[in-house]
């Protein structure tokens, strides 16, 4: 349960793409605008802020999950991963970002994040998802750019990826 | 008036032919992606000014009332609100928003004293963040008397309707007829005449972004400083500025990265009204975004909305002879762009075919709803699914294949440049060669085989078959030359690009244009990579701010590429020129004997006596006295390309003029099959082939040409405003308005033939709108050809599932 500190404001401790936040927030503030907000992490988008677009999708405790329909105070105690933590610091592009680049599986970049979010967790279940197991898992994402046809060949890739990635460490 | 003989073409302007070129042509790895993909690009909501503010805007509840009287006490007593507005308020602070018509039609960004359509801003507030603002907003009591709604456009021509604008002696805010050719001759030597009523509703572009700016007023110096994600910052600053109230020498806009627009978001006059009002209010920095609700409900950009009464006439043979067009178009409560979508429209109305004589008779109609603006097709998306319709259907009532009636209407390759009844010219093409690769590339045979197959089971397999044109490179002035009088003569809607050479042999390109979603910088690097020898990979590109006097009108009108080729070659050329005269003088050789190879200028035949570009660089720079005496310092160019090829329209209107004569065509073959219990209609394939003049880049001309076929499924099948009998906007989500996701997209095949235009640098023409300009009439075709065993008929898009039941009903088939 979290500690209400007083009728306005809640506070959470929340880990952030690796950093640890000892937070007051409001009751209605929403993950979405708590990352773009205070934390800075403008990299989640909003698209709609009522779930439908999955623009906003960010990893919470390893869960897909729209940042738009979670209230900041449930999550006392979560880990949350938004793309900001998926680069390198050197611009070194992580595998997924790196297969949607060579794929041409973004234009204008809105959704991409929340593309990309959605990608991780499917292929940390599984780095060989079919095309239709990548329309299962991104198919609440929507696009109005790219037609989904190059998003979906980038999801396998970067699956293929990470495989040959993880085999080479192993 | 020129004439298309007197057009010089491009073809002696030392273009590099192709063979010879290396970087326009292949699928340069995008330049734009690692910042989107990084989450590090900056789109205007993620712009932070210190002290600012955040809007909201309370929306009108009815589609048309009268203001009784608004009380905004509770509002401004909330703590953290900054300044509450109503629409008579903000006037004090802006003024109306510009608009392209004649006709008195004036708007604000907030309603004063009446609502015409739901969702029409009533107040604004600004406050210390988003939710405090939406509170203001929900504490703001509004006193309406609500007026008949006029929803029905064809109920709304009555003279006695309901006036939407009391301005206005109608609603029928515009009508014209205009004929070219022998329209009656053409009729009444017709063997045959095909006929359909066709409706085409509203849908809006939904890019994922919605709308949105930040203004800063800074009241000491009565200066601006706007963010935002419109695409006019170059083309017509001075415009907001004058809506602003703000000298346009000292507005300052300022681009951000763009989640998508496809047509939407090149004026948003009302988010920059809007956050405009509120920083002058307060004096701080005001960010006011759309949510998903403002974009649906209020964005201005609603595509066309139209009801046509169409007749092809044809000879015995199945020569198109004549087709005239009545059109009733619901343009909302608003004309900003006034019939410019008809303009827009008046550049291919006849397709690629040699029909003679065209009447367009069009009516403009006012009702209680969001105003249209543009959305990827402008006018012309309506006009290509009717056309292709009537061919189907001609090709139906007199017995010849639907491929070779239009094989034998095409304009043959050795007809262009090509002048169509209207005027607008087309530069080059081979229809027959798109169609006959389309046709092979998608396997009819095998597909008519499987439709058989799958017809003794029950069920319904279609095969669509549509072959558009793509007008590519708009020119503005169809957005006004319509009128008899226009209000403004005709432009040239110009696109400048400045590149400079730095001292140690860096390029630098700033474009007047904004990301857009498209790809101007790899565009831009691969045209100066090409012209210089050197890897795009070193080329950087930044995007020029209103302050720097760029031309620019940016993407629009599928324009971009061929114009961004024309500024950048333009520019580099002018460039590279000095930089041989520098390196000429230093060699101590003649220009001529000098070339630019590799990003080396280096004596012809002697390739070891040669000077890089950071040699050159460095002594334009800083070694004036070691350049040749009539050379300036410094290697800077700017390179304004002006339209390549417009004419105005003759004072009859008899001919539009030349104004859209980059053309591209395609032909697409969808492969349907439909449910007759459910009406679900399902792509099961997806062929395409696009001849878009040289190619600049495969890769990103592909992903364009996908994305608006993907568009185009969601308007062929479930993109619609729903309006109820109230006028109430039953579609104001995304839970109501659908958009095609994942799971209702097939496989989508493309392929390119090439015919370069005559007119253009390198060849290029434009291929942003041509997916979503073909697709919708491709698969109204496949949906006719898999129920042709029930005898339906298409003619009113999207083909919802209600809509596909009640046609088998209707056909008396179904069980």
């Amino acid at each position: 349960m979290s500690e209400v500190v007083t009728p306005e404001k809640v506070r959470i401790r929340i880990t952030v793409n690796d950093t640890a936040h000892d937070l007051l927030v409001e009751p209605r503030t929403l993950l979405a605008d708590l990352l773009r907000g205070e934390l800075e992490l403008t990299g989640t988008h909003v698209g709609c802020e009522q779930g439908v677009c999955g623009a906003c999708t960010v990893l919470v405790d390893g869960a897909a999950t729209r940042s738009c329909l979670v209230f900041a105070a449930q999550l006392d105690g979560a880990t949350v991963r938004t793309v900001e933590s998926l680069a390198g610091a050197d611009g070194t592009l992580h595998p997924i970002q790196q297969a949607f680049h060579e794929n041409h599986g973004l234009q204008c970049g809105f959704c991409t994040p929340g593309m990309l979010m959605g990608a991780c967790e499917l292929l940390e279940r599984t780095t060989a998802p079919e095309p239709d197991d990548v329309r299962e898992a991104l198919g609440g994402n929507l696009c109005r750019c790219t037609g989904y046809q190059n998003i979906v060949k980038s999801v396998c890739a970067a699956g293929a990826a990470l495989a040959t990635e993880r085999n080479g460490q192993a | 008036m020129s004439t298309v003989e007197d057009r010089p073409t491009t073809a002696t302007t030392g273009s590099p032919r192709e063979g010879e070129r290396r970087w326009i042509g292949r699928s340069v790895a995008r330049k734009e992606d690692p910042k989107l993909l990084a989450g590090r690009a900056t789109y205007v909501g993620d712009v932070m000014l210190p002290g600012m503010l955040y809007g909201a805007v309370l929306g009108s509840p009815h589609a048309h009332a009268r203001i009784v009287s608004i009380d905004t006490s509770a509002a401004e007593a909330i703590p953290g609100v900054a300044a509450v507005l109503t629409g008579a308020q903000a006037a004090e602070l802006v003024n109306p928003m510009p608009a392209f018509c004649a006709e008195p039609v004036p708007q604000t960004a907030v309603a004063i004293e009446r609502v015409r359509y739901p969702g029409e801003a009533v107040a604004i507030v600004a406050a210390t963040d988003r939710y405090i603002a939406e509170d203001a907003c929900a504490a703001i009591r509004v006193e309406y008397e609500v007026l008949p709604a006029v929803v029905d456009p064809e109920a709304a021509m009555a003279a006695d309707a309901t006036r939407i604008h009391e301005t206005l002696d109608s609603n029928v805010a515009f009508h014209r007829v205009l004929d070219f050719g022998d329209v009656e001759g053409d009729l009444a030597r017709a063997h045959t005449i095909v006929r359909t009523r066709a409706r085409w509703h509203r849908m809006c572009a939904s890019p994922m972004e919605t709308a949105g700016a930040v203004a800063s007023w800074n009241p000491f110096d009565k200066s601006m400083t706007v963010y935002s994600n419109s695409n006019f910052h170059n083309f017509l600053p001075w415009a907001f500025a004058g809506m602003l109230g703000v000298s346009t020498n000292r507005m300052r806009m300022i681009p951000c990265a763009v989640g998508g627009s496809f047509g939407s978001k090149h004026f948003i006059t009302k988010v920059l009204a809007i956050a405009g009002a509120l920083t002058k209010a307060t004096g701080k920095p005001v960010q006011y975004m759309e949510d998903r609700v403002d974009n649906i409900a209020a964005n201005d950009n609603v595509g066309c909305d139209r009801i046509y009464d169409a007749e092809l006439a044809l000879a015995e043979d199945g020569e198109m002879l004549g087709l005239t067009l009545k059109i009733v178009d619901d343009y909302g409560a608003y004309f900003q762009f006034a019939h410019g979508q008809h303009g827009n429209a008046m550049a291919q109305p006849t397709g690629p075919y040699r029909i003679g004589s065209l009447r367009y008779d069009v009516s403009c109609v006012l009702t209680n709803k969001v105003q249209q603006g543009f959305f990827r097709g402008a006018g012309a998306d309506p006009g290509n699914f009717v056309l292709e319709r009537l061919v189907d259907k001609a090709s139906e009532v007199m017995g010849i294949d639907r491929a070779e009636i239009r094989r034998r209407n095409f304009i043959a390759p050795e007809q262009f440049p090509f002048k169509t009844p209207p005027g607008n010219v087309y530069d080059s093409g081979n229809y027959a060669a798109v169609l006959d690769r389309a046709l092979e590339l998608a396997g009819i045979d095998d597909w008519r085989a499987e439709q058989e197959r799958m017809r003794a089971e029950g069920r319904y397999l279609g095969i669509g078959l549509a072959t558009c044109q793509e007008r590519t490179g708009y020119n503005a002035s169809e957005w006004w030359f319509l009128y008899d009088n226009p209000p403004l003569p005709a432009t040239s809607t110009p696109e400048s690009v400045k590149i400079d050479v730095d001292a140690m042999g860096g390029v630098r390109v700033e474009v007047g244009c904004p990301l857009w979603g498209n790809s101007p910088e790899t565009v831009v690097s691969q045209v100066v990579a090409e012209e210089f020898g050197i890897d795009p990979a070193d080329v950087s590109v930044t995007y020029a701010d209103s302050t720097t006097g760029a031309m620019s009108a940016g993407p629009g009108g599928s324009r971009l590429t061929i114009m961004l080729s024309g500024a950048t070659r333009g520019a580099a050329r002018t460039i590279r020129d000095k930089m041989i005269r520098i390196a000429a003088h230093a060699m101590e050789m003649d220009p001529a004997d000098v070339e630019c190879v590799d990003g080396t200028f280096r004596a012809k035949g002697a390739p070891g006596t040669s000077m890089s570009m950071a040699d050159i660089g460095m002594r334009a720079a800083l070694f004036f006295h070691s350049t040749p005496e009539d050379e300036s310092s410094g290697l800077v160019a700017v390179h304004t390309y002006d339209h390549p090829y417009s004419t105005p329209p003759s004072d009859d209107r008899k001919d539009m003029g030349a104004f859209y004569p980059m053309v591209s065509h395609a032909c697409h073959i969808p492969i349907v099959e439909v449910d007759v219990e459910t009406g679900l209609v399902t792509l099961r394939a997806y062929y395409a082939v696009n001849d878009c003049g040289t190619v600049m880049n495969p890769t990103l001309v592909e992903g364009q040409i996908v994305g608006g076929i993907v568009q185009g499924i969601g308007a062929a099948l479930m993109e619609e405003y729903r309006y109820g009998e109230d006028g109430a906007l039953d579609t104001p989500t995304f839970r109501e308005y659908l958009m095609p996701s994942m799971h209702e997209v097939p496989e989508i095949v493309v392929e390119h033939l090439e015919t370069p235009s005559p007119f253009t640098e390198y060849g290029v023409k434009g291929a942003g709108e041509g997916g979503r300009l073909v697709a919708p009439t491709a698969i109204a075709s496949a949906v006719d050809d898999a129920l042709k065993p029930l005898g339906v008929w298409v003619d009113e898009l999207p083909m919802t599932p209600e809509r596909v039941v009640n046609l088998v009903q209707g056909a008396g088939g179904g069980s």
